[in-house]
């Protein structure tokens, strides 16, 4: 990899962690758990790296397909199921006078 | 064929620009009570566009039908999965469901790391050789496999598995951390030093051990109590590997939303640590004292009442502050809690609940807990929102909470809890405790808000106690 490409992906690094510290400073404290939940689907990007991995892996080296392959299968369940437990616990914050028993 | 290749790479790029801009939108809005389900459903969009623009890459064309096969089986495969337990679990089994599902992601991103490795042992010209993707490479591997086997011990304390229920102590946990990250480390060199040999290989298989078993003996000697901390810093970790593993293949979507989640992750477990009044260092690395509780001054016995009894001071109550903790997730008391709160607001009562921010077992636990029941979140406050009414309370109804009350927090210096900001319980007129008997809570602190004179003990199991109260208001 060239020093280019080097500076500049350690740049989109740095100022994505200030970005995200940024944005969750001021969660209230009543999302913490849809918040860490929601985060945790999201660390399931790494299905991306997965995919890719498992594709140039496809013509030259069985194992590392089928590592590929394992390591899409995990981040999936990340991904369908961390969106879906968030989305499962946020409908469940309701203002007052929802339904009531 | 270049150009076709550099306009496939061109729609890529922007796609994954409209991803991460999306993921970014998407965390802002989780971040508010009223939007947060858009949010979330923004993040997952992000997350559909970012996966269609690496279906279309060159890097997966390439691949041909074989390569696209197992990308598609395993993708269905791992839907299926994760849709269902997402749709099965309890809503008292989040906190284990959420550690476990981090691991996934950690361990993702340990394969990628090794799937990349393989490429290049297959002769593919992707991944370099040079330091920088080498060193990126083993360090997802270390974050990876530390989140990975960090989570399933995590998952295991939390799911209550019995080999785990004690607190395990290594002796010397520091020093047997340190050389076991050390050799972690020299795996990384060795691999760097030669990426295509066999040297490289056994770089690669020592860095690999190594992590999955530092992951383990990090984890494990952490107790109960610590765990929204050690939670939200696994969930630091798996992003941050998804980050790292995005340099070896210098792709932008996973190291601007790995760090992202990374980010997040660390200032979770700031605020969690700050409620705790413990730096991260401390809860890692020391060894929890078992100091015995010295005995100091007379010890007085807690006075215990019947729940009858209680029912005739909580009726005249006008304001009454409930404080939930961890003995309430237990005991699965959520719903009744919910009964008494109408009840009691039918009675022409105010009900609030005073929630500490590490009560429970992962941030914000309680909270989910009460939503479920449907108890409006206007009702959930904070305790820095409650502290200053405290005074006015007439009752205070302690549910399974004990370390987040503990008045020696505030006035003995000789307590372990000194200086944690606690829910002044101990300032409202009455407060009752519900507890199951009568030992300390999982840090083994003698609590003297106890034996204080306006504290009445409820002896018994939270949910039967609380219906009780319940069925006591129906009766009358």
């Amino acid at each position: 990899m060239d020093s280019k490409t080097i500076m500049l992906l350690i740049f989109v690094f740095i100022i994505s962690a200030y970005l995200g510290v940024e944005l969750i400073s001021k969660v209230p404290s009543q999302l913490h758990t849809p918040l860490m939940s929601g985060t945790n689907a999201i660390s399931g990007i790494t299905i991306v790296g997965a995919i890719a991995a498992c594709a140039i892996c496809a013509n030259n080296h069985v194992l590392g397909m089928i590592l590929g392959g394992i390591a899409i299968f995990f981040a999936t369940i990340n991904v369908i199921g961390g969106y879906f437990v968030t989305d499962r616990m946020l409908a469940m914050f309701k203002k007052k006078e929802g339904k009531k028993k | 064929m270049d150009f076709l290749a550099i306009k496939d790479d061109f729609i890529c790029i922007i796609l994954y620009m409209i991803s991460a801009v999306l993921f970014i939108m998407g965390i802002k809005k989780l971040g508010k009570a009223d939007t947060a389900r858009k949010g979330n459903l923004l993040s997952s969009i992000g997350m559909a566009v970012a996966v269609v623009s690496v279906l279309i890459s060159q890097d997966v064309i390439d691949g041909g039908l074989i390569g696209y096969g197992i990308i598609c089986c395993a993708v269905i495969a791992g839907s299926v999965v994760g849709f269902i337990w997402a749709k099965k679990v309890e809503m008292t089994g989040m906190p284990q469901l959420v550690a476990l599902f981090n691991g996934f992601g950690g361990l993702s991103s340990m394969l990628v790391a090794i799937s990349q490795y393989c490429a290049l042992r297959g002769g593919s010209d992707r991944i370099s050789t040079d330091a920088f993707t080498s060193i990126t490479l083993g360090l997802t591997i270390v974050i990876g496999a530390v989140a990975f086997t960090g989570s399933l011990i995590a998952w295991a304390k939390l799911a209550g598995l019995k080999m785990f229920k004690k607190n395990i102590v290594i002796p010397g946990k520091n020093i047997l951390n340190a050389i076991i990250l050390v050799v972690a480390v020299i795996g990384i060199i060795l691999y760097t030093a030669s990426p295509s040999t066999g040297l490289g290989l056994a770089g690669i298989l020592i860095t690999t051990l190594a992590s999955l078993v530092l992951g383990v003996t990090l984890v494990i000697t952490i107790g109960g109590g610590d765990m929204p901390v050690i939670i939200s810093f696994l969930n630091a970790l798996s992003g941050l590997a998804a980050a790292f593993a995005g340099f070896p293949i210098s792709n932008t979507v996973l190291i601007v939303s790995g760090c992202l989640v990374g980010a997040s992750g660390v200032i979770l477990t700031l605020i969690m640590c700050k409620a705790m009044n413990k730096t991260f260092a401390a809860l890692l690395f020391k060894t929890a004292k078992k100091k015995a509780a010295a005995a100091t001054g007379e010890h007085k016995e807690p006075k215990a009442m019947s729940v009858e009894d209680a029912y005739l001071i909580l009726e005249a109550a006008k304001n009454v502050v409930i404080i939930p903790g961890y003995g309430m997730a237990v005991a699965q008391a959520q719903h009744a809690v919910k009964e008494l709160t109408d009840v009691l607001m039918d009675n022409g009562c105010e009900v609030n609940f005073a929630i500490h921010p590490v009560a429970g077992r992962m941030p914000g636990h309680m909270n989910v807990l009460l939503a479920e029941a449907n108890v409006p979140y206007e009702q959930l406050k904070t305790s820095d929102e409650m502290n200053p009414q405290m005074s006015n309370v007439d009752v205070a109804i302690v549910i399974g909470a004990n370390d987040v009350v503990n008045p020696a927090a505030i006035n003995d210096e000789s307590s372990p809890l000194y200086g944690m900001p606690i829910v002044n319980a101990y300032e409202a007129r009455t407060v009752f405790v519900l507890k199951r008997g009568q030992g300390t809570g999982f840090s083994g602190i003698e609590n003297p808000l106890f034996t204080m004179d306006n504290t009445i003990m409820i002896y018994g199991d939270a949910k039967q106690t609380v219906s009780q109260l319940v069925v006591e208001y129906e009766n009358d």
